[in-house]
């Protein structure tokens, strides 16, 4: 389980994040939903440290990531998966070479070993027989499963998605939704993603955190969250066209 | 003061890249890939800068000699001293500033905006050790070869162009060559490509990491790398000539 107690961050003058409490629980979903610019990337990348907490606490399974030293914080760091917003596979490596890096770089298996693991991930994610394939030569659907490949390659306690979403078609979010899923219940690691794609919050959202300007707005699960009374997160659930509708039709057929 | 700034920002950069790898084979590797895209793809424009440099130094030297009673081995001593001093570890590490630090600030700023330094991050990997320590030493141990390849293309550059167009004979010219000829001055050039190779390689990669933003901020990035080293190699060469000839 990760918490997060009280955080708060600053730029500048700026105060993205108000007094956020929240924790996110293992072998679930956990959520962090909100607008462009309410604070939900900046509150991820608190939680794995790329930006520094101003005050509060971030706890990983009671561990105080806030105060731990460099090298304390590289052990996490390598239970940590991470699938970034744009996959951020290093282009200079083939999408074996990107899956077999964390374990290059950090566990002394054989090449045999690695290989093993490797093909083990690759086949979990469909992309069996694409070890040699280049970075620029996959689709983002493709990019997407190798990097939640490299994520889960050294078997991490803690999964981050940012923004699994972006930039695909509604049927490919929707593998890419159910693999992140399957994922987590089938190794019970904690996941967090990050994403304002209502598909992702219905569909596979355990928990979710609703942030508005900086502060948790709500909490809940995906179920409660058509029912809510809360405005702001109203507008954000039937924020589009398509959900007004369907939510206009349910309304009439109920009546 | 927002230069104390950026110095001190390079200088905690620089903390980070100079430590020890995490993986001696992975840094092996990275450092032989940074031969290949520093050094030997740079060996072209290296060789063909040099050649007609040194062959443009020899006639301009043999038709401003009007004087008769000067000895026509002054062409050859003249090239000799313009290429081994100046010429080679000067101006061509300028053309690797352009070349190559412009590389490495757009590899570096690329992978800035595309996260790919941030996963690195996350995994626990120093990201400055990784990325930069290679091309610093690769750029170390290369630059010198380059300017050796060059100096010796240039002299040869010089004595073609002297035996295409009859400014002198090739007695003439080896004679200049060799004439009170010093081995500190390939020392003297070695030191300065040496600091050279040091100021292109991190000060790119200094503007590459630093990069924020998107495509626009990477050639922004990758301009100011080339400008600032090119500034920097000017200064420094002042100041090594200085200190290394007076």
């Amino acid at each position: 389980m990760i918490e997060a107690k009280k955080i708060n961050k600053y730029f500048g003058g700026f105060q993205a994040l108000k007094e956020v409490s929240c924790h996110f629980e293992k072998g679930k979903t956990n959520l962090i939903i909100g607008r462009s610019g309410s604070g939900k990337t900046v509150l991820m990348k608190c939680l794995i440290g790329l930006y520094e907490v101003d005050s509060g606490e971030i706890l990983y399974d009671g561990r105080n990531f806030s105060t731990m030293i460099l090298n304390e914080r590289k052990a996490i760091r390598q239970e940590i998966g991470m699938l970034f917003q744009g996959a951020a596979l290093f282009d200079f490596l083939n999408v074996e070479e990107n899956v077999m890096f964390p374990l290059t770089m950090f566990t002394k298996q054989s090449l045999k070993e690695k290989l093993e693991r490797v093909n083990f991930v690759l086949n979990r994610v469909d992309l069996k027989g694409s070890n040699k394939l280049k970075i620029s030569e996959l689709s983002g659907g493709m990019r997407k499963r190798v990097a939640i490949a490299r994520a889960i390659a050294m078997n991490p306690r803690y999964l981050f998605c940012d923004e699994p979403n972006s930039g695909l078609d509604p049927q490919t979010s929707g593998v890419i939704d159910h693999l992140i899923k399957e994922i987590t219940e089938e190794y019970n690691i904690t996941t967090i993603v990050n994403t304002h794609d209502m598909n992702s919050v219905l569909s596979i959202g355990d928990t979710v955190a609703f942030i508005y300007n900086g502060q948790l707005w709500w909490s809940g699960s995906n179920k409660e969250i058509l029912n809510t009374t809360n405005k702001e997160l109203n507008d954000f659930v039937f924020g589009t066209e398509l959900t007004v509708r369907l939510k206009q039709y349910f309304q009439q057929k109920e009546q | 003061m927002k230069i104390f700034g950026i110095i001190g920002r390079y200088f905690l950069l620089m903390r980070r890249v100079f430590t020890r790898p995490q993986k001696g084979f992975v840094f092996r590797k990275r450092l032989f890939d940074e031969f290949q895209y520093l050094g030997v793809e740079s060996l072209g424009i290296v060789a063909f800068i040099s050649i007609f440099m040194g062959a443009v130094v020899a006639i301009q030297t043999a038709y401003n000699i009007a004087n008769p009673l000067v000895s026509l081995s002054l062409i050859g001593f003249t090239t000799r001293q313009s290429i081994i001093l100046e010429f080679s570890p000067t101006m061509i590490s300028l053309i690797l500033a352009g070349k190559v630090g412009s590389r490495i600030a757009s590899e570096i700023g690329t992978m800035r905006v595309t996260e790919q330094i941030d996963a690195l991050e996350i995994m626990g990997v120093n990201s400055a050790n990784f990325l930069i320590l290679p091309k610093v030493v690769a750029s170390l141990l290369i630059n010198p070869i380059l300017i050796i390849i060059s100096m010796w293309l240039g002299l040869v550059g010089g004595w073609a162009a002297i035996m295409v167009t009859g400014l002198c004979t090739s007695t003439d010219f080896v004679t200049g060559l060799r004439d009170t000829f010093e081995e500190f001055s390939i020392f003297y050039a070695l030191i300065k490509t040496v600091i050279f190779a040091f100021i292109i390689s991190t000060i790119s990669s200094f503007h590459g990491y630093e990069t924020e933003g998107g495509a626009l901020e990477v050639g922004q990035a990758s301009t100011k790398a080339v400008v600032v080293s090119s500034i920097l190699i000017i200064l420094f060469n002042l100041i090594l000539t200085q200190l290394l000839l007076t």
